[in-house]
């Protein structure tokens, strides 16, 4: 066989692969639905497109596409797909940040009369907000998130601080200083925080979704908790890059006394750290002024199932994402990847709540949680904020206020480069 | 490049004729005005490719650059004239970017090109395994520069398992946000290691211009081999290397992917580039405007450069400065 022979023989293994990838896609019954999400790492997102396939009875498929890791990069490749108008997003996972912004610029549709109620029906009314805007549902809430202060019972002694004064002076006179680990990167969970501290001092970021807030008053209270734990010796020294993940691994290598996180890190201490695990406390979130406000103005995050704006199957799409975070599925995100339920059932769930020991408070700082600005624009928003307030050891609270304002106003304007 | 380098040798004798000849060439027969269109007939598909791939991009993003335009807010487009330029040129996020960009251009071309001149003189005076040495020294140009900047971030940063850290005994990560040095030292490296090749290959290209009789010459008049290799390598070859700056001055600073990737998908903003910052608006705004205008600024930065350095070339010509 000459090289001619070869070069046909190639081309006709090609054209057959072509014909059978064609008789694949549009072969199969029922509707094929592309799901784009998170690749959770306990295998639950793509896990519940699975379950889900098997329950309809042929009237959908549903195929997993995993997204980037982190929420920046995750949007990103959605939003460039829907920009385009691509019909081939018909289902995907979305940071409760981003529903005013895909709502508003119609990459999502709102859910219909019928499919809104079932989804509203025993959901926790936190997560129900993140998924409205402007009075309409627009995605469905799959599972919420919290943070809560962890700490080691070994090294606090007595009860756990209420506010963030407390937590630092208790950190402060630990013996072998104390670190408190929490987000301070240039990134989101910079503004969690930000939000939560000015929530809890009485303020608010943004007044409706195109006008700023930001009173002097909470702005100063909130970045001078920031400035003063930065420049405590209970601060990490790597606090200017720090994300959920690197406070996980510095606690759990027994580098530090307390961490302000998701409970994610729960299932990960008990399989990484067992002899730190039978010693791991938790506490509601810190407050700024008043110890009885510990646990109100928490962050609240989590992932929405939202629908594509131009999918080809919204009515299989809808029953596709109301199935995916049903009350199994919810069970299955919290057990294996430590991700709270929506549903109110669960957290009443006696054999769920053995295996999620802190579900009661994680419900009760859903009910009255700090949510992050509702508006279009709140990605530039949220740049515009951690640009400015990161890295938070060199926060001046006058000085640092006033260029917030200043940023936030241009972002809201779609000025200003960020 | 192609003016320059040939020329070369030639240089002294063939200024001047060159300009009488355009002169005597005035007055043109019906012959050769029928050749000039056949010219321009046979260039005309060449010249309709490069207007559709080049100049109605830049024309349209010049266009994009003068609106608000938001692919958010598709029903919010209106014209704004320089208002996008003003923000960009105002805002200090531009100016500590270009200097990011002007670091990691000035400080890696001047690496490559020590280095690059040593890889070339090797090149040039291999005894044996010519060939060899020269395909090796060129295989990290042949990699692709996203893997390459993968290996050194694979290399220096901690939570990616980085050995290098592990070996100097650090226990932070050398390429995060709180380490803004070595994040830069991390991308000029990468952008060395992958570019000096490059460099070195436009060098030799010069170096084979130097005649041997001359380097012989000075030699038997007494000159040791740093006074030849100064005195007359170097001065012969000034074309060749101002060409070879050239070339990768305007890469360096349209640094994209090294510094994206090392920068951990740009999200260290201490090594954010001019580029990244142009992406970071039309890709994650979707501000088309504000991003079009970045993407100007830096084409004109490129300009500017390249019009500084062809300058340098047209006045430092041996036998004419």
């Amino acid at each position: 066989m000459g090289r001619r022979g070869i070069v046909l023989m190639g081309l006709a293994v090609l054209a057959m692969a072509l014909l059978a990838g064609c008789g694949g896609s549009s072969g199969g019954q029922g509707a094929h639905l592309n799901f784009w999400a998170y690749n959770e790492p306990g295998g639950t997102f793509a896990g519940a497109a699975k379950r889900c396939t098997q329950q309809s009875g042929g009237r959908y498929t549903i195929e997993f596409h995993a997204l980037g890791n982190d929420p920046d990069t995750q949007r990103q490749q959605l939003v460039r797909r829907l920009a385009a108008k691509d019909s081939s997003i018909d289902i995907m996972s979305m940071d409760v940040i981003w529903t005013a912004e895909f709502a508003e610029a119609g990459w999502i549709k709102p859910w219909p009369q019928a499919a809104a109620d079932k989804v509203k029906q025993g959901t926790l009314k936190g997560p129900l907000d993140t998924a409205t805007y402007q009075g309409k549902l627009y995605a469905a809430p799959a599972n919420s998130n919290t943070q809560l202060l962890w700490y080691r019972k070994d090294l606090v002694k007595g009860e756990a601080p209420k506010t963030w004064d407390d937590l630092i002076a208790t950190a402060e006179k630990m013996p072998k200083a104390g670190r408190i680990e929490i987000q301070g990167a240039q990134y989101e969970g910079i503004t969690v925080w930000f939000n939560s501290l000015i929530q809890s001092a009485g303020g608010q970021i943004l007044d409706g979704p195109d006008k700023v807030s930001l009173a002097p008053q909470p702005t100063e209270a909130a970045l001078g908790v920031m400035a003063k734990l930065a420049n405590s010796k209970a601060a990490d020294p790597s606090l200017s890059s720090q994300k959920e993940d690197q406070n996980r691994l510095a606690f759990e290598t027994g580098q530090a006394a307390f961490q302000v996180n998701y409970p994610f890190i729960y299932p990960s201490a008990k399989e990484n750290a067992p002899d730190l695990f039978k010693n791991l406390g938790w506490a509601p979130y810190p407050a700024v002024k008043n110890p009885a406000d510990a646990g109100r103005k928490a962050p609240i995050g989590g992932f929405n199932w939202g629908v594509g704006g131009y999918t080809k199957h919204p009515q299989e799409a809808f029953d596709a994402a109301t199935c995916m975070r049903d009350e199994e599925n919810q069970k299955e995100f919290a057990l294996k990847g430590g991700l709270p339920p929506t549903l109110a059932a669960l957290y009443d769930n006696k054999e769920f709540v053995k295996a999620y020991p802190f579900a009661p408070l994680i419900r009760k700082e859903l009910q009255d949680a700090a949510v992050r600005p509702q508006t279009p624009l709140y990605s530039d928003v949220s740049l515009a904020i951690y640009k400015t307030i990161s890295p938070p050891a060199s926060i001046d609270p006058k000085s640092t206020a006033a260029k917030l304002r200043d940023r936030v106003k241009n972002a809201l304007e779609s000025k200003g480069l960020l | 490049m192609s003016t320059n380098v040939p020329t070369q040798t030639g240089a002294i004798a063939e200024a001047p004729q060159r300009g009488l000849g355009r002169r005597g060439r005035k007055p043109i027969s019906d012959r050769a005005k029928a050749e000039r269109k056949l010219g321009w007939m046979l260039c005309a598909p060449a010249v309709v490719v490069m207007i559709a791939v080049t100049a109605y991009p830049i024309g349209y993003s010049f266009y994009l650059s003068l609106l608000r335009a938001d692919l958010r807010f598709p029903d919010q487009r209106e014209f704004i004239g320089l208002d996008n330029y003003v923000t960009v040129l105002t805002s200090s996020l531009w100016w500590s970017d270009f200097a990011h960009t002007m670091i990691i251009m000035v400080i890696s071309v001047s690496i490559e090109l020590v280095l690059g001149m040593l890889l070339a003189l090797i090149m040039h005076r291999a005894l044996f395994g010519r060939g060899l040495v020269r395909t090796v020294s060129l295989i990290p140009y042949g990699i692709v520069t996203v893997v390459a900047a993968y290996a050194f971030l694979l290399a220096f940063s901690t939570p990616s398992g980085g050995f290098i850290p592990h070996w100097l005994g650090i226990e932070h990560d050398l390429v995060d946000q709180g380490h803004p040095v070595t994040s830069f030292l991390v991308v000029i490296l990468a952008e060395v290691w992958k570019t000096t090749p490059f460099m070195a290959l436009l060098l030799l290209a010069g170096l084979a211009l130097v005649p041997d009789e001359l380097l012989e010459a000075a030699r038997v008049d007494g000159a040791t081999a740093w006074q030849r290799f100064w005195r007359i390598t170097v001065p012969l070859m000034k074309p060749a290397i101002l060409v070879a700056l050239l070339f990768r001055t305007l890469d360096a600073f349209r640094i994209f992917d090294s510094a994206y990737i090392i920068g951990q998908n740009g999200t260290n903003p201490k090594i954010e580039t001019v580029s990244i910052l142009g992406y970071n608006q039309l890709l994650n705004r979707l501000n088309l405007g504000l991003g079009s205008a970045v993407s100007v600024l830096i084409f004109i930065c490129v300009m500017i450069i390249a019009l500084i350095f062809i300058k340098g070339l047209g006045t430092s010509r041996p036998g004419e400065g």
